[in-house]
């Protein structure tokens, strides 16, 4: 019974492995990249979880099971294109899948390999996050494509980045070189009717020429080689049906757009009623630039206005392309980022575009009334949501553990963060505890360099966090740095068992690969001692034996590893749960009247345990508590009680 | 249908928005709309706010972001989330469909911030809004099982309006293909009592 109902649910998700196609179905545009490198008879597709990319992988990996294709969760994203790569030299079609801080993890490779070229069509795709939703960083990966030397194409709808991902791998076998493909979240997290098409067979034989080798000696070769391969991808972008115009022969303003910025600029538009006054360009196939395609379009304007997520990419680039073309364009004024018509940063909005289109054609934007009606009833701001720790989360009980130690040890001790779901120590919901987040690994290297301060009268101890998976993708060269180096550091690997941030993807510590084919999985305890350093293992949930565990490895020197191992709430949530009932005795709780401030509220922050306004007592949310029972043993009058669950 | 019928569905993570979009898409799309779904969920599974909008035209395809005061219905899962709607996305015509229950953001747990009153968020909403429905669905749907068929509840509420271009037997279909055989009767029941409460507001 459970295997039949197993299956019905992932039918319904799996429409993407349809071998039939010919009709319209509802996709996600992360799931459309992976529906169009399958209608492509993609091979091989590897990847590093990382949103906004993490679902594209995902995704072929359900297909992996109906179709003879292979898909991996690689260990980091530059391994991922080399895997990936690999396909390609033997004739395969391949795809490697990231998000904007992978391809700069891929960039030594990459800008090799454009030198050497490829052979079966290779797609690099890169999910950017402009306004950083759910990143460290908003960077623009399309700079990779000038910096590499290699097309780019930017799909704006679903539909266009199936198309579009179908046709990057014939692209790339016509030049023999890798493909950039940049989505952004909004448009690989949007859903929308995608036609689909039949798919291939797959009979694809690999099979490395030995006669063929791919380096790139004699380099001043390989990259004049490089440049004309661009240029045969200049003249295909020429009638490109991703480039298209539309609006009046002669508009009085010309914009120039790319990716789902383009819908925005469109829809203010047609809000505006200026269909009749602006031209609208939208360019698919950013890099290299189709150049006669935009003489065309600039001869018809002056006044060019650029919309494009992130950077001033195409617009920089078509500057440029007209201080070469001026004779034949005339003179321009560009309005975009650089002129302040466009944010300089953050994601842009239909709202942004409305308000700049507005201004430009003197035109109000009749809504104004109602949100001044609105700010008159609701004259404050509403209270921000702040991101926090789910409920039962093992992170809040390992931050409370290393917030107690510090404070015990009291040398003005911190946490060198990484990243993960554990980069919220930053916050009130860890406390507070972590002091430095960048790139994955990173808190690692930081924490090696500071370990040989004491040369120069440092002596704050330091810990070092890193979640498991993050640890498998870049920590360990710091941690083996420390070692080397007779660095002092103190690891905390908090293990929970899963890439919990980007949707529990299965790493090298878990026995499952992407396919779900049973495999070995890397011991974190013995990797680490081999290379002989002492490891212990806590449980976060466990806070007061986790404190005094740290405590005392803060007292020790060089480099010493702590596993924080607990399972991500999430995953035990769905594994059954958790044992215990919580209740706050109002009896034992003294409220305001306590002295301790309302410790359990205002510090331990669980969104199960709230404060009650009207008792003036706290309480436990039965909504949200998930039953892990870290709480009750922070209260000082011992109030919060946990009782074991009987089973119904 | 003008341009678009432009529908909000917000929340916080967890509460089952991103499901209820993705059924009303695929159910818009069994009965031939374009459909657009933009879902804006970041670091949702950390208890941060969810939207989604979902845009549906008989002829043309949106973009993935609704142009600001321009939904034509809200559906609120949490009050304080839905509040936060009105001012950028609603206009005096928008149909509300607001759960009662607030989840209380970790700022106002801890006391830094005081969670606005609900009753003035219900006024606010009712001052502004073209139609308001203030339900108890919280409520409803722990006696249905638990608090995660919230979303059902409020889908089964939207398709009760008129005009709505599905009705609840789009939805069943959709669910029916997806769902479980075990899941399905529970589901179903909280699409009626989604309706049901609509109709009991309304007398």
């Amino acid at each position: 019974m459970r295997r039949a109902e197993k299956e019905k649910e992932e039918e319904g998700s799996e429409m993407i492995s349809d071998r039939e196609g010919g009709k319209e179905i509802l996709l996600q545009g992360n799931e459309a990249i992976a529906r169009g490198a399958l209608e492509a008879g993609v091979a091989f597709c590897a990847g590093y979880p990382g949103n906004p990319s993490s679902e594209i992988i995902e995704n072929l990996a359900k297909a992996s099971q109906r179709l003879p294709i292979y898909v991996e969760w690689s260990v980091n994203e530059k391994v991922a294109l080399e895997a990936a790569t690999a396909a390609s030299f033997a004739g395969c079609r391949a795809m490697a899948c990231m998000k904007q801080n992978g391809v700069n993890v891929t960039s030594d490779f990459l800008t090799n390999l454009s030198l050497s070229g490829t052979k079966g069509g290779l797609v690099l795709v890169s999910c950017d996050d402009p306004g950083g939703i759910s990143s460290t960083n908003e960077e623009d990966a399309r700079w990779f494509a000038r910096l590499a030397c290699i097309p780019l194409l930017e799909p704006a709808t679903p539909r266009e980045a199936l198309e579009m991902t179908r046709w990057a791998f014939v692209l790339s076998e016509a030049i023999e070189n890798i493909v950039l493909l940049r989505s952004v979240s909004r448009l690989s997290h949007t859903r929308s009717n995608v036609l689909i098409r039949g798919l291939p067979e797959f009979d694809v034989k690999a099979r490395f020429d030995p006669d063929i080798p791919f380096h790139t000696f004699p380099v001043v070769d390989k990259d004049r080689a490089r440049h004309e391969k661009l240029n045969r991808a200049a003249h295909d972008f020429e009638t490109s049906v991703f480039n298209s115009y539309d609006g009046p022969e002669n508009p009085e303003l010309l914009i120039i757009s790319s990716g789902c910025a383009w819908s925005y600029a469109r829809e203010s538009v047609e809000i505006l009623r200026l269909e009749e006054r602006v031209g609208l360009l939208k360019m698919g196939t950013t890099w290299p630039l189709p150049q006669e395609l935009l003489k065309r379009h600039l001869r018809q304007c002056d006044q060019i206005l650029f919309v494009e997520e992130i950077d001033a990419f195409l617009e920089d680039n078509v500057k440029a392309f007209c201080a070469d073309a001026g004779e034949e364009t005339g003179t321009k004024v560009f309005m975009g980022r650089s002129s302040g018509h466009i944010p300089l940063c953050g994601e842009l909005s239909p709202s942004i575009l409305l308000q700049v289109l507005g201004e430009h054609f003197d035109q109000a934007w009749e809504q104004d009334r109602f949100q001044a009606h609105v700010n008159s009833l609701m004259p404050e701001d509403l209270p921000p949501r702040a991101f926090g720790f789910c409920p039962g989360c093992p992170h809040r009980g390992s931050y409370y553990a290393i917030k107690t130690a510090l404070a015990w040890d009291n040398r003005d001790g911190f946490v060198s963060g990484d990243i993960g779901c554990y980069s919220l120590g930053l916050f009130p919901t860890g406390f507070n505890q972590v002091k430095s987040v960048h790139a994955m690994g990173s808190g690692l290297g930081l924490a090696s360099g500071y370990g040989k301060l004491d040369l120069f009268g440092f002596d704050q101890p330091v810990i070092t966090v890193c979640g498991d998976s993050t640890f498998f993708h870049a920590g360990l060269p710091g941690l083996i740095n420390a070692k080397f180096n007779r660095a002092d550091i103190l690891l905390l690997i908090l293990d929970n068992s899963a890439t919990a941030m980007t949707g529990f993807q299965p790493h090298p510590g878990i026995d499952t690969t992407a396919m779900g084919q049973p495999t070995d999985p890397v011991d974190l305890e013995s990797l680490c001692r081999s290379l002989g350093m002492p490891v212990e293992v806590a449980d976060p949930y466990d806070i007061n034996e986790s404190a005094r565990t740290i405590y005392g490895l803060l007292k020790q020197e060089g480099p010493r590893v702590l596993v924080m191992r607990r399972k991500c709430a999430l995953v035990q949530g769905r594994e059954g749960g958790f044992p215990y009932r919580m209740r706050v005795d109002p009896d034992a709780c003294a409220g305001e009247e306590c002295g301790c401030n309302r410790y359990c509220t205002r510090i331990f922050r669980c969104p199960g345990l709230i404060w009650n306004t009207l008792s003036k007592k706290a309480e436990i949310d039965s909504v949200i508590c998930v039953g892990c029972g870290i709480c009750a043993d922070i209260c000082p009058q011992g109030a919060i009680e946990r009782t074991v669950v009987e089973e119904e | 249908m003008a341009m678009a019928l432009n529908i909000i569905i917000t929340g916080v993570g967890g509460q089952g928005n991103v499901l209820a979009s993705q059924i009303i898409g695929r159910a818009a799309v069994n009965r031939g709309y374009n459909v657009t779904i933009g879902e804006t969920f970041g670091l949702s599974q950390r208890g941060g706010p969810v939207m989604s909008h979902i845009r549906l035209s008989e002829n043309k395809t949106c973009g993935p972001l609704i142009p600001p005061n321009m939904a034509h219905m809200v559906v609120g899962l949490e009050p304080l989330e839905t509040l936060r709607v009105l001012k950028e996305f609603g206009n005096s015509e928008t149909v509300f469909i607001a759960n009662a229950r607030p989840i209380y953001p970790l700022n106002v747990i801890a006391g830094d911030v005081e969670y606005p009153d609900l009753e003035w968020i219900r006024d606010v909403l009712d001052q502004s809004a073209g139609r308001l429905y203030w339900l108890d669905a919280t409520d409803t749907a722990v006696e249905l099982g638990g608090p995660i068929m919230l979303n059902m509840i409020l889908l089964g509420a939207l398709c009760s309006l008129s005009p709505f271009p599905l009705d609840t037997g789009d939805i069943e279909t959709v669910l029916t293909a997806f769902l479980p055989d075990s899941k399905l009767p529970a589901n179903i029941k909280a699409l009626a009592m989604g309706a049901e409460l609509i109709h009991r507001y309304e007398n």
